[in-house]
């Protein structure tokens, strides 16, 4: 920037050749345009393309979001993944390029020529076996959804004075700090979030405000609205008693 | 380091000091092979980087909630693989044979031979990796880098010793990292 003042007073001053000038500015423009190039540069980003395969477990649990698993490796790592044929048939539909270039017959020879046979042999059986793996691990996981229960459990805090704490709730995916302002919004009461002895959370709501919990899960998936309790079926909802223990006086 | 986390493991998530953000630029540029230019597209001034602090001593610096590195103590800054991918040239480059493949995405830590044999790849002799750097791991046949690691010996030393673990692994492609894409 110094330059360029440096330059460009002299030619109008010292000579008035309309060459001088305009080489002068040439040299100018050239200059800033040097100087905005190396700002501005930076290496751009690779473009990096995930694979979006993915395994699916619509098992009815009352709930609407399916377990699903995406692969989300790239697409060339597929192979070591947990869900093969299913990023295959992915890569296939979206990008068949891109699916020549990886599982052709061509590639193929030339991936197996890499490795001896008994090697090849065996890290497809390994990859059957992942793939199985995944598989179970995502029933459980499904069935576990399906056994969790959510436990609303009224307190006897003091003769009449009732806490009402609810456990369980991860297991359903729900946000437990939002629907502990949700109650504390509802009932004007002290509502928080606590762990529990076992490493789990719970929420606990001051008074005994069991049965409108109740209620709020079931309108929450009876209403299309969003809420923050949405999600869990009210098959799964228990509701016991926990009285004080007498103590002797 | 990645194998067993998740969000739970962040105890706490803060935004740097504006001192340290500038010192923590400065390292990363010394410490990686990228230019201020580059870094600024991956984080730009005007955002703040926020530390999220995790068990185990490990800090993760998230901008916009994305990670973007991470710290083992004091150690080296290691980028994340997601980043990596997108920068591969910002460590220096190593290579496993195929048959290493599988165990690097079960996070195991990489052997010499993996290195050395025929499909492995390493930098000569005048471009020597020195322990303790943090390094990409290529794989054979792959177009993407597929895993971060800390060298445990040098380059020269994995050719010449040739067993034994040569390189540790901090994060590879499938771990609980990996997964997680915003803290």
């Amino acid at each position: 920037m110094g330059k360029k003042k440096n330059v460009q007073p002299p030619p109008p001053s010292t000579s008035t050749l309309p060459d001088s000038i305009a080489d002068g500015e040439g040299n100018v423009v050239g200059e800033g345009a040097v100087v905005e190039e190396v700002k501005k540069e930076g290496v751009k980003p690779l473009e990096v393309l995930y694979c979006q395969g993915e395994l699916r477990y619509p098992i009815d649990v009352g709930c609407d979001d399916d377990l699903v698993i995406v692969c989300s490796f790239p697409p060339e790592f597929c192979e070591f993944g947990s869900s093969l044929t299913r990023c295959k048939a992915w890569l296939h539909e979206e990008h068949p390029d891109l699916f020549d270039k990886y599982y052709s017959e061509d590639a193929l020879v030339e991936k197996t020529a890499l490795l001896s046979t008994e090697a090849a042999t065996k890290l497809e059986k390994d990859t059957a076996k992942k793939e199985a793996k995944a598989e179970a691990k995502a029933r459980a996981e499904e069935e576990r959804k399906k056994e969790a229960k959510v436990i609303v459990k009224r307190i006897e805090r003091n003769k009449r004075k009732y806490v009402t704490s609810i456990s369980g709730l991860e297991a359903f995916g729900i946000d437990l700090k939002k629907a502990a302002k949700l109650f504390a919004q509802k009932f004007a009461t002290g509502a928080s979030v606590t762990k529990t002895v076992t490493g789990g959370e719970e929420i606990v709501v001051q008074g005994d405000v069991s049965d409108e919990i109740v209620d709020m899960f079931e309108e929450a998936n009876e209403s299309s609205k969003e809420s923050a309790l949405k999600g869990v079926p009210e098959d799964n909802i228990e509701v016991v008693e926990e009285k004080k223990k007498k103590g002797g006086d | 380091m990645f194998k067993k986390f998740s969000a739970a493991d962040a105890s706490g998530q803060s935004i740097l000091k504006s001192s340290v953000q500038r010192s923590i630029r400065a390292t990363l540029l010394s410490q990686m092979n990228w230019d201020a230019e580059t870094l600024e597209l991956v984080w730009p001034k005007k955002e703040a980087l926020v530390l999220v602090k995790c068990r185990d001593h490990i800090s993760i610096y998230t901008v916009q909630g994305e990670p973007l590195f991470f710290q083992h103590f004091d150690g080296p800054f290691f980028p994340t693989l997601r980043l990596l991918q997108k920068y591969p040239s910002l460590l220096p480059k190593v290579q496993v044979d195929r048959g290493a493949i599988r165990f690097l995405l079960a996070g195991a830590h990489m052997m010499c031979p993996g290195f050395t044999s025929k499909g492995g790849w390493l930098p000569d002799a005048d471009a020597a990796i020195p322990k303790e750097k943090a390094v990409a791991i290529f794989a054979e046949g792959k177009d993407h880098p597929c895993g971060v690691g800390l060298t445990k010996l040098s380059s020269e030393e994995i050719k010449s010793v040739n067993k034994g673990v040569g390189v540790e692994i901090v994060t590879y492609l499938g771990d609980d990292l990996w997964s997680l894409k915003k803290l």
